[in-house]
């Protein structure tokens, strides 16, 4: 068996792709908090309960309605964008003119609101969900053993992060989505309806989040705390990277992803941790994020 | 002024004098413990405009800090207090240093990073014992007090909250609470001025991480253990809501907000218990297992319409009727 430094090279991959897949939601996730951030200048506290949201909106509907996987692939993103939107419409919109600050402090609460409610249905134990058949086994690369369902998550990730980079950087809709981020008074005055635009920009962000939930439901098991801890690890993703730039979220989360999963192999105490120290190490040498600018 | 003071005075006496009324020591020492974690959490929040997401690092690191100290090393009282102060003065310089680089909404996801790392410190370094805690933590003495009975302890802990609390409201009276304050307003104004703001908010930010590492301290001692739930992101959001529910940048907000929220945690399983005999409705039975949906509930309530929390709120109904 072929060995890098002493670990086997097999074992080295298998972690490389788990990091990779890891990576792909903190792709998608800061993917979205950075959409959000660009246009409602808030932090969207409540994006891991949504990714939580989504995976048991998948989790529900197969356990209740028989609906497969791949209906709910498409409906779970669907039904938490629309829970997104109206969040948006009756508690969020009413902050916009105060210090940033309390959307935070708003979505917290909802994280916490969202998360107790699912704690008190379906306790703090994990639902598992059946990989879906098409996805399920792995195949033999040769070099590695593959399990199909991960490598899914990956290519579905990076094909949807990417629609979303193309979107909002190379069409028209993408061109007022940042107009509206730079100047939002002069965009309304050309007969734009900004308040729309982000409430619908709100929407696609937490659907994106609902979207790796429902990735995440047959890897990870689903339960109400899934979404807690890896949102704050997003954060530091988010604070490395800089909301700056689209593409930059999405290189960040890969990047970071895949230096987790090295840390599993090489020093597994710090696997934790790995992501925040980078993030230390960022502060001290670029403030601003590796893709950011300093305003 | 001096009628503030005679307030006060009063307060001081009533507290002192509560266990003799009849109320549980343990529960009062609890709530003074977070008056004084939220006091300090304030102090950065409502008078500087730093909103750290990460005070319960400085929480549970300070009650293991203290707790370790006594339990293992053999530190006296004082010195097992005085030693998690400064373990806490010292994560505030270092998260502090790191996150004043950024400001606004990196502020907070920066400190809520930082308080997240310490979490995992805690939960896999030895002298932690991980998801067990330290249990057992001896209280010794204090100038000759045997600290094991709970009403030598309420007396402790009664003056350690006074003092906290005195240095909470000497540091917003003087001239460098002042230019906290300039710098919470306009900050681009108060560099202009030539004041060197990165180094009063650092200190701003050390300041708090101390005053919340007694909080934790003394905490440890109440409790006799040090748990992983002290330094959990859901603790730096519990201290967020009792400055917020209190009344930012007020002095005695805090402390009110500390109070209903203990209150709270203790009695809401009762309450629905009440409530589900009056409605019928079922469901209530479980709100006592549920209180982080009462927390949220109560959080999006004074985000949405009670942004002076009730302190902020009487205070600027009295200040609108004299106008």
């Amino acid at each position: 068996m072929t060995a890098l430094f002493g670990i086997p090279i097999q074992a080295l991959l298998g972690q490389l792709l788990l990091g990779l897949v890891n990576g792909s939601f903190y792709a998608v996730l800061s993917l979205g908090l950075a959409v959000i951030f660009g246009l409602l200048n808030i932090i969207n506290f409540a994006h891991g309960a949504l990714y939580m949201l989504g995976a048991f909106i998948a989790w529900i509907g197969l356990q209740y309605f028989g609906l497969n996987y791949w209906i709910m692939l498409l409906l779970a993103p669907l039904c938490v964008g629309l829970f997104g939107i109206v969040i948006e419409r009756l508690l969020i919109r009413h902050l916009y003119k105060l210090d940033h600050l309390y959307g935070l402090l708003l979505t917290f609460g909802i994280t916490l609101l969202i998360e107790g409610l699912f704690r008190s249905m379906y306790g703090v134990s994990g639902q598992p969900y059946a990989t879906p058949a098409a996805l399920q086994g792995g195949v033999n690369l040769g070099f590695m053993y593959l399990p199909i369902y991960r490598a899914w998550v990956v290519v579905a990730s990076i094909v949807v992060c990417l629609i979303t980079w193309f979107v909002i950087e190379k069409t028209r809709l993408g061109a007022l989505l940042r107009a509206g981020t730079e100047n939002p008074k002069l965009v309304e005055a050309f007969g734009v309806n900004v308040p729309l635009v982000v409430t619908l920009t709100y929407g696609f962000g937490v659907a994106l989040a609902g979207f790796a939930g429902v990735l995440a439901a047959p890897i990870m098991q689903v339960s109400p705390l899934m979404g807690s801890n890896l949102i704050i690890v997003v954060f530091a993703v988010v604070v490395i990277g800089g909301m700056g730039s689209i593409m930059g979220s999405i290189v960040t989360g890969l990047g970071l992803g895949v230096i987790e999963g090295l840390t599993k192999v090489f020093w597994p105490e710090a696997s934790n941790t790995v992501v925040f120290i980078i993030m230390v190490i960022v502060l001290l040498l670029r403030p601003a994020g590796l893709f950011g600018k300093e305003k | 002024m001096s009628r503030q003071f005679i307030g006060y005075l009063l307060f001081a006496i009533f507290l002192a004098l509560l266990p003799a009324l009849g109320a549980y020591p343990i529960f009062v020492m609890k709530v003074m413990c977070y008056a004084l974690f939220a006091c300090a959490f304030n102090l950065l929040l409502g008078y500087t405009g730093l909103l750290s997401f990460g005070h319960a690092a400085f929480l549970g690191g300070a009650a293991y800090a203290t707790g370790h100290s006594l339990a293992v090393w053999g530190f006296s009282t004082l010195g097992g207090l005085l030693f998690g102060t400064a373990v806490a003065a010292l994560m505030g310089l270092v998260m502090g240093g790191l996150a004043i680089r950024r400001s606004g909404i990196y502020f907070a996801m920066i400190t809520l990073a930082m308080a997240q790392m310490a979490f995992f410190f805690f939960l896999q370094a030895p002298f932690t014992h991980g998801e067990d805690g330290l249990q057992g933590i001896p209280r010794g003495s204090l100038f000759g007090l045997d600290l094991s009975r709970d009403i030598n302890l309420y007396y402790v802990v009664l003056a350690i909250f006074i003092i906290g609390y005195f240095i909470c409201w000497r540091t917003i009276n003087s001239p460098f609470g002042q230019v906290l304050k300039a710098i919470r307003e306009n900050e681009p104004r108060a560099v202009s001025l030539g004041y060197n703001v990165d180094s009063f908010k650092l200190l701003a930010f050390v300041l708090s991480a101390a005053l919340a590492g007694l909080a934790g301290a003394t905490k440890s001692l109440v409790f006799v253990s040090a748990t992983l739930s002290d330094a959990t992101w859901q603790m730096s959001g519990m201290v967020i809501l009792m400055t917020l529910i209190g009344g930012l940048g007020t002095f005695t907000g805090p402390v009110l907000g500390a109070f209903i929220i203990v209150m709270l945690e203790n009695k809401v399983g009762e309450f629905g218990r009440t409530l589900s005999q009056l409605t019928g409705v079922q469901w209530f039975q479980v709100l006592g297992e549920s209180v982080t949906i009462v927390i949220g509930l109560i959080f999006i309530i004074c985000v949405m319409a009670f942004r002076r929390g009730i302190v902020g709120e009487i205070g600027y109904r009295l200040r609108g009727r004299k106008a």
